[in-house]
Parts: C-alpha cells; structure tokens; sequence
C-alpha cells in the first residue's frame, strides 16, 4: 500500500475543540436578535381546501406584523428538492396553497416580533375548510378517484413517467436479457413482496434559518443546508426574484443525513424578510419536523429470483412502489437506487427486470434520506436472497460467493460501469468470522429460553452521480505560504472540512493545520451540488486533487519570475511542499517568500480554481452481521452487536471513517427494530415526538464492530470512494435474517417490533 | 418575578415570567451551548447543572434557580477543552450538536464514579441522545478520558 503523510490518518475534526466546548456556531446562535419569529399555521385535515381565511382578530395582536395566505404568494410552482437543475422533482408546490393534502401543510404564515404574540396569532385565526376523503393507502393511489395533485399547472421539468391526473410521480422499466425465459426455466423461483415504512431522518438539529436584507437590497439567507446553492435557486423560484439577488449562507450544521438536501422551510422566513424588510427567523419544533419535513419513501417491493439447483442466480425481477406522499421531492430519483444500487451486487444473473411506479397520496411528502432508495431495496433484495437459499437448502453465505459482484467485472445492472474496486468477498468472508457465523447453527437457544442468532446480508452504494453532479474547489496561497481551501461541499457534521483539508495537505505536502477551511457563502463559495448522494470525498476530493496540482503550477510560475528564471520550463521547478527549487541551477524560493511575494510587485494570482464531475460513481460494499437475542415469550429482540466489514476505498480519516459507520448502523437499527411512523385513519401521524418515535439509545445497542477491507478506487481521490450512506444499508436484512434464524418467521415489514414478531410467531405457532 | 442565582460562579438577579423555562432563559442570558433537540424532554442535549447536579433545562422553570448556582458548558471550558481531545481522536464530535448536553453529563461523571464499569456509563448517559456517531466513539473517548483522569472505566 501507497505511503501517505496527511491521509490514512486519524486528524481530528477542524471544528472538533469548537464543537465540544458548545461554542456558538449553529444557525441559531449567530441570527440577529431582532428578528422577526416566524411560524406556519397548519391543516388538521389530511385533504381539504381552504374557502377562507379570517385573520382580522389575529392581526390586531400587539406584536404581529403580517400574516400571510395563499392569496399572497407568488403562484408559480416549484419543487424544493436540492437537486441540480433542471430537477427531476416535479414542481408541485406553492408556498402556500388552498389545496390542502396532508395533516400539517401549510395554510398561512404569521410574522411577529415576539413568540407570544404569534403563538396567540396562531390560535386566533379563523379558517374554513372543505374537507375532502383523504387517499392515505398508497397501494391503492394509481388512478384512484381521489386526485392529490389537480391542479392544472402542475409541471415536471424532466419527463419521468409521471402524470399527476393519475396520482403518478413518475413510472419506468429497466430490463436486460428475457426475464420471463429466464424465469420460466429456473429450478427454483421466489417471489415475495417486503414493505418498508416511511423513517425520520432526526438530525438533533431541527429544520431552521433566517433570512435578511443586506445593504444591497438582497436577501441573504442563513440556513442549516446540506444544499446552499440548491437553495438559492429554490428560493429565487419560489419568490420569483432573480437568483442574483439571494446569497445564502451556511454555517455549522446539527445533522442532515439528508433531509436538509431538501428545502424543506428557507422560503417562509425569506418570504417574510423579502416581504416586510426585517430580518426573519424559524426554527421547527421537533414536532413539526418529524409532522412535515420529508422522511425516507415508504415502499412496497416484490422481488422475484430465480435460480438454478446448484444456486446460480439466473434472474432478478424487482418492482418497487414507492409512496411520494402529498409532494414529490426526490421521488423519481431515489426509487431508482432501489434497484440500481441492489441488483448489481448480483451481477452473475443473466437476465433482471427493474420496474417501478411512484404515486402520490395524502400523507407526509417524503424526500431524502442517507441511502437514498437504496435502502429500502436492499432490505427487500437481501432478505429475498437469504429467503432463496433457504428454499435452495444452501448456505447464505455459500449463495452469495457464487453469484455476487468481483472486482473488474461489468455491471450491466449499472450502466454497464466496471467494478474497478471490489473486495466484497474479502469484506464476506471476514464477517463471517467476525460474528462467528456457522452454517449449520445460526441460532442456539439459550438457558433463559431466549434465542441467540446470527442473520448476513451484503450492500453497495454509490460515490456521486454520474454525470450529474459537480464539484468545484477553490486554493488560494496567503501570507506565510498558509493555504485557504474553499469548498462549496457542507459538512454537517460529517467532518468533510477536514478530510477535504487531508487531501489538500497530501497534495501540498504541507501540513493538515497550514490549510484552513471555512463554511458555505454563495456568493464566495465555488460551486458544488451540496453535500449528498455520497459525493464529498469521492467528487469533492477529486476536485481538490485537480485544484492543488493547478496551484503548484501557479505558484512554480510565479517562482520562476522571483528567481529571475522566466524562461526556465516549468518541469524542470520542482515543488516539495516547504520550497519550489530548480533542478538545474539549485535556486530555491520557500513557499513562505512565495506568499509573502504574491503581495508584492506581482501579476500572477496565487490561487486556483477546478471543478470535477465523474462519469462513474463507484461503488463501495460492505459485508454485515447481527447478532440478537430474541425472547419468544415477548417477541422482544435484543442487537447483541453488529459486525461489519466495508471497501470505501482507500480510507481518508480512519476515525471519521469509523465513526461514520457505526453511527449509520445505529440509525438502520432504529429502522430495522423501533422507529415507526404510524397513521391514524384520518391520516394524522401518531408517532411525532420522540416519545413515540423511538430512536436507539445507547441502552438499545451492543458493540458495532466496524472493520475496513479498503481496495483502491482508480477514480477516486488517492483511492478513495464514499462511505456515508452505504452503512445504513445492510442492518436491516441482516436483522431480519436473525429474527428468521431464531423464530423461523420472515418478518417481510418492517420494524420488527416485539408486538408485530410475537403475533407472527403465534401464528405460525412456535 | 425576581431571581437571584450564581450563573458559572457569577451573582445576578433576574425579573423573568413564571412560566418562561430554564432553557430559554439560559439561552437569553448569552448561554449559547445549552441546545434543544425535542419538547418531550427525551434527547438531553438541553442538560444543565443545577446546584452541581444535571437537570434537563427544557423541563425546569426558571424560577426553581432562584438561590441556586447554574453552570452551563461556559463555566466549564478547561475541562470541555480537556474532554474535547479525546471527542476528536475518536471523531465522535461529528455534528456536535448533541455534544454540550453530553459533556454536562461526563463532567458530572467524571466526579461522582471513580471506577465505573461501561453498563454504569450507558446508564449514566442513557438520557442522551445522538443521532450521528452511534454512540461507540462516545465510549472510546470517555475510556481514554478517564484513563487521563487517572480513573478506570471497567468492562
Ligand atoms: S430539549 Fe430534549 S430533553 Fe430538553
Ligand atoms: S453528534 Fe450529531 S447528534 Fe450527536
């Protein structure tokens, strides 16, 4: 393995001493004080419109300073995803609409000085609803009576299939080779339906921002963001203002995980600042954030294998219904993850079909969510394939050594792209041993009469968009030869301002503290999609790769002319991060002089500027295990530990590497075990605190073990492909092959609560 | 209503509203570490001391501090600082929003447990939510930061 100096290296977190001393570095602690407090008054009607809105009353509280409805906003539609442009989202949404289609959209936004005065505002208000039958049954929403979206003006950007008459988001096929041949002429055939629910992504931070006017008459927004530049076209959108005039603004970030890829509440304080002239503020109560921001798509998926008796896994049909609630922000595009990021780890089939229809309803609009779609199709395609070789009589872990991805083979499940890094197999096999894993006795019954199991499963995910996203770096070279490093890449948390800096100091031979990184400023940021879709060291690195050898020759130009050398050929200046020196005569500059120089009787700027893109997006793999404890008496289940082995590449950070692991592994825990979103016949959701909705605490979880089996990613930075979402992928079936190994039932939906466990045990009277 | 409390060692009076919360009034008094993540007092991250003892600032009214002494993360910097080298070894910072009404909670550890064993850790810090680091990495630092104190944290 390559030597590094800066990366393959635990470097704390630049924010780190910051973060843990509680300095005040969030949205919240730096807004102005005079802020205008911002909120939304909500629908307690899942489907209705509104006829009238009395706000007479409400307006004439001392404190109140406007209060808007949907006859005020601008009526063009718009969609918030954070996507680049143009979106594959539909734009659907108003800033306030008289069409209401779910429990919680908004009706009106009241501004006032004080949050009494609004609090009051809010109970004073009078509205008139019509209330219509709510479509809460997403299987049963294509071509249902009920419309969620009427409306005329609906309008999709990019042709995805969809048809809002219909209640569809977006629709499509993918096939290669006969699939019904295939299938046909199997040994074996399983074919089983798994439904995952919608999940909250719960980032200890809620949703928040606050919006002004600057001197120059443009509105800057200040927001918790994985998306700036995002954000700034949806708000010019949404406020049909010109884009020049929004600069948005993003400091440290409490957690996104993906649901602040969406813009899920920026335009209502900027509606106000913009409206009203006064600095604007809104923060989202949790209940508000878990009641209308945008969680994981609720999914109904079948799978269909076929096999041969030997266990070669000859065709994958996979057909994903995805419920895109009352919105469709990133419904078109995280369903295809469900099969594009599951079945290639298959890649020995000879025939897969990957279909899928996406529907409106009146629930809560989902959106993005670590994963990305991926999730829920591995939790259905794993559990297939731990379903299959029980039908086959042959070890999970035997099946999967037959049939799934190596190294340097094409993926026709994945645009036909090559697998230049893989050591899925490596990863497979040390997890096996990890957790112990025995063929012939995955379960033991304990003295206590619990059960003791162990369940596999396998996933992959994705380094950036291909073709789609882009990421641009900025370098410049100060006084004393320090180094700014300027990304328009968020890191909330994840510690991309770090890794990124790692990347830059191995290219720079220098020092991980000579090189100083600040947060996100449109208007001084270069451009970059955002921080999602697993892009930030894969994509952002590779534009900080391509920056730092572009600055080199920048500063080696200028040295030449330092050194009296002008016509010396730049190759024969050699830069060795602490000097740049000619080769043939020995003459030297340091990069101090250099920078101190740059400032001094100069022409040539000492900085760089590169963006990347990628024509494949590599994918990383990881191998897990669940070890639990089941008590049939409750149908409690207990996470012992979680053994995981993981390719992300050549690993940058080995910590945050780590870190990034095991905290995405818990959080699939809390999917797979206890975190449930629930309706209730009329469509409200009941589990909107933490109270209902149960996130692992560190009573809920043993030991995750995290282990790396890195390849080297010949596209990516150094070696380097993503981590970040790939880690919430495999616990889930995983977990749901443990609860098979020890009670015998598949547990197709999930959580798997004790409640839901303990009934499918009885009737299958154990 | 009139208070008077010790905030980080400092003597001040207050004339706040019955009902306004322990949170907020922190907050308003330039308290910026002290957070809030949920209105049903389940996440922690709004842990204060109280007369040295950890409270959930969201769930006590302000009121209940006259007399008493508050110590929120600003009157504890050294030890912060000190912890805070551990947290980035491990890179279980991350987000760090959780991170202050964690600390509160170690730091109050840290003086009542010499030797616990990692169950009393999880039992001690169970009301503490994190949604980023899986909570293991809080485990690894709190083990070297013990170990620094010249305390042991038992298996
Ligand atoms: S804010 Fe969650 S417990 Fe206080
Ligand atoms: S570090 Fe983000 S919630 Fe704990």
């Amino acid at each position: 393995m390559m030597e590094f100096k800066s990366i393959n290296k635990v470097v704390a977190k630049k924010d780190s001493q910051a973060l843990v001393t509680g300095q005040p570095v969030y949205t919240e602690d730096i807004m102005p004080k005079d802020c205008l407090i911002v909120k939304v008054l909500r629908s307690p009607h899942a489907r209705a419109i509104v006829k009238k809105v009395n706000k007479s009353a409400a307006e004439k509280i001392p404190g109140i300073v406007c209060i808007v409805t949907a006859d005020d906003v601008p009526k063009s539609r718009f969609t918030i995803a954070g996507q680049t442009y143009p979106e594959p989202s539909p734009y659907d949404r108003l800033i306030l609409d008289k069409q209401i289609r779910f429990v919680g959209d908004a009706v009106a936004l009241v501004a006032g000085t004080n949050q009494a005065a609004v609090d009051k505002a809010l109970r004073a208000i009078r509205v008139e609803y019509e209330v219509q039958e709510p479509l809460l049954d997403f299987t049963k929403a294509l071509d249902n009576d009920i419309v969620v979206h009427p409306e005329d003006d609906w309008k999709p950007l990019v042709d995805v299939g969809g048809d809002n008459k219909r209640n569809l988001v977006a629709k499509a096929c993918d096939r290669h080779g006969d699939i019904d041949a295939v299938l046909a002429s199997s040994d074996v055939v399983i074919d089983r339906t798994y439904h995952t629910r919608q999940n909250q992504q719960a980032a200890m931070e809620t949703f928040r921002a606050y919006a002004y006017k600057d001197a120059f008459g443009r509105l800057t927004i200040v927001s918790s963001t994985q998306v700036p530049f995002h954000v700034r076209r949806v708000v010019s959108h949404a406020l049909e203002i010109s884009k020049s005039k929004v600069r948005v603004i993003k400091p440290r970030i409490g957690g996104g995980f993906g649901s602040k890829q969406t813009v899920v509440m920026e335009v209502y304080p900027a509606f106000i600042a913009w409206l009203t002239g006064k600095p604007a503020y809104m923060v989202y109560s949790r209940e508000e954030s878990l009641t209308v921001s945008t969680p994981r798509h609720e999914s109904q998926i079948r799978v269909v294998l076929g096999a041969s008796k030997d266990g070669h896994i000859r065709g994958i049909l996979l057909d994903s219904l995805w419920n895109a609630g009352a919105y469709g922000e990133h419904t078109p595009t995280t369903v295809t993850l469900s099969g594009h990021k599951s079945i290639p780890l298959y890649n020995a089939a000879e025939a897969f079909q990957f279909s899928y229809t996406c529907v409106y309803t009146n629930t809560i609009a989902a959106g993005a969510y670590r994963g990305y779609g991926a999730t829920q199709g591995l939790f259905a395609l794993e559990t297939a394939v731990n379903e299959l070789a029980e039908a086959l009589h042959m070890s999970p872990v035997e099946l999967r050594f037959k049939n799934m991805v190596r190294q340097n083979q094409v993926l026709p499940a994945y645009f036909n792209e090559t697998a230049l890094s893989c050591t899925l197999d490596k990863c497979l096999e040390r997890v096996v041993s990890m957790s112990g894993w025995d063929d012939a006795s995955p379960r033991k019954v304990l003295p206590n009469g619990h059960i003791q199991s162990v369940g596999l499963a396998i996933a992959m995910q994705g380094s950036s968009v291909s073709n789609v996203d882009v990421a641009s770096v900025t370098i410049k070279v100060n006084d004393d030869g320090f180094y700014t490093l300027h990304i328009g890449a968020t890191d909330m948390g994840t510690g991309c301002d770090t890794i990124l800096a790692q990347i830059a100091a191995e290219c720079l031979m220098c020092s991980v503290d000579d090189i100083v990184t600040d947060g996100v400023d449109t208007d001084t940021s270069p451009y970059d999609s955002g921080s999602y879709a697993s892009s930030t060291t894969y994509l952002t690195g590779n534009a900080v790769v391509k920056t730092c050898e572009s600055l080199i020759r920048r500063m080696k130009e200028l040295a030449a002319v330092k050194l009296g050398l002008s016509d010396t050929d730049l190759d024969d200046l050699e830069f060795d991060g602490k000097a740049i020196t000619c080769l043939q005569n020995g003459k030297s500059i340091t990069v101090r002089d250099l920078g101190n120089g740059a400032m001094f009787m100069n022409g040539i700027a000492l900085e760089a500027t590169e963006s990347s893109y990628s024509p494949t997006s590599p994918p990383p793999y990881m191998a897990g295990a669940a070890t639990i404890d089941v008590d049939p008496e409750t149908g409690h289940i207990a996470l012992l530990k979680y053994d995981a082995v993981i390719d992300c590449g050549t690993v940058i950070n080995p910590s945050l590497a780590r870190v990034q692991a095991e905290g995405g592994i818990v959080q699939a825990i809390g999917m797979a075990l206890t975190e449930n979103v629930q309706y209730t016949p009329t469509g409200r959701l009941q589990n909107n605190s933490f109270m209902q909705y149960r996130l692992p605490t560190r009573l809920d979880v043993g030991p995750v073990n995290v282990e790396f089996e890195p390849s080297y990613e010949p596209n990516g930075p150094f070696g380097a492909k993503s981590i970040g979402e790939l880690v919430i992928d495999s616990p889930s079936p995983a977990i749901a092959h443990a609860v098979y190994n020890a009670t015998g039932v598949w547990v197709r939906d999930l959580p798997i609560t004790a409640e839901k466990l303990y009934q499918a045990m009885k009737h299958k009277n154990l | 209503m009139m208070i008077t409390y010790w905030l980080n060692g400092k003597k001040s009076s207050a004339d706040i509203e019955p009902g306004m919360m322990l949170y907020d009034f922190l907050r308003s008094q330039g308290c910026y570490s002290v957070k809030c993540g949920c209105e049903t007092t389940n996440c922690g991250l709004c842990t204060v001391w109280v007369n040295d003892v950890p409270v959930l600032s969201c769930a006590v009214l302000a009121v209940r501090i006259d007399g008493c002494q508050v110590t929120t993360l600003e009157g504890l910097q050294e030890d912060a600082k000190e912890f805070a080298y551990y947290m980035g070894l491990q890179g279980a910072d991350q987000c760090g929003f959780c991170n202050p009404g964690f600390v509160m909670n170690v730091l109050a550890m840290v003086r009542r447990f010499d030797s616990p064993t990692e169950d009393d850790i999880k039992e001690f810090l169970s009301g503490n939510l994190c949604r980023c680091t899986g909570y293991m990495s809080h485990m690894r630092a709190i083990k070297e930061y013990f170990k620094a104190k010249g305390k042991e944290v038992r298996s």
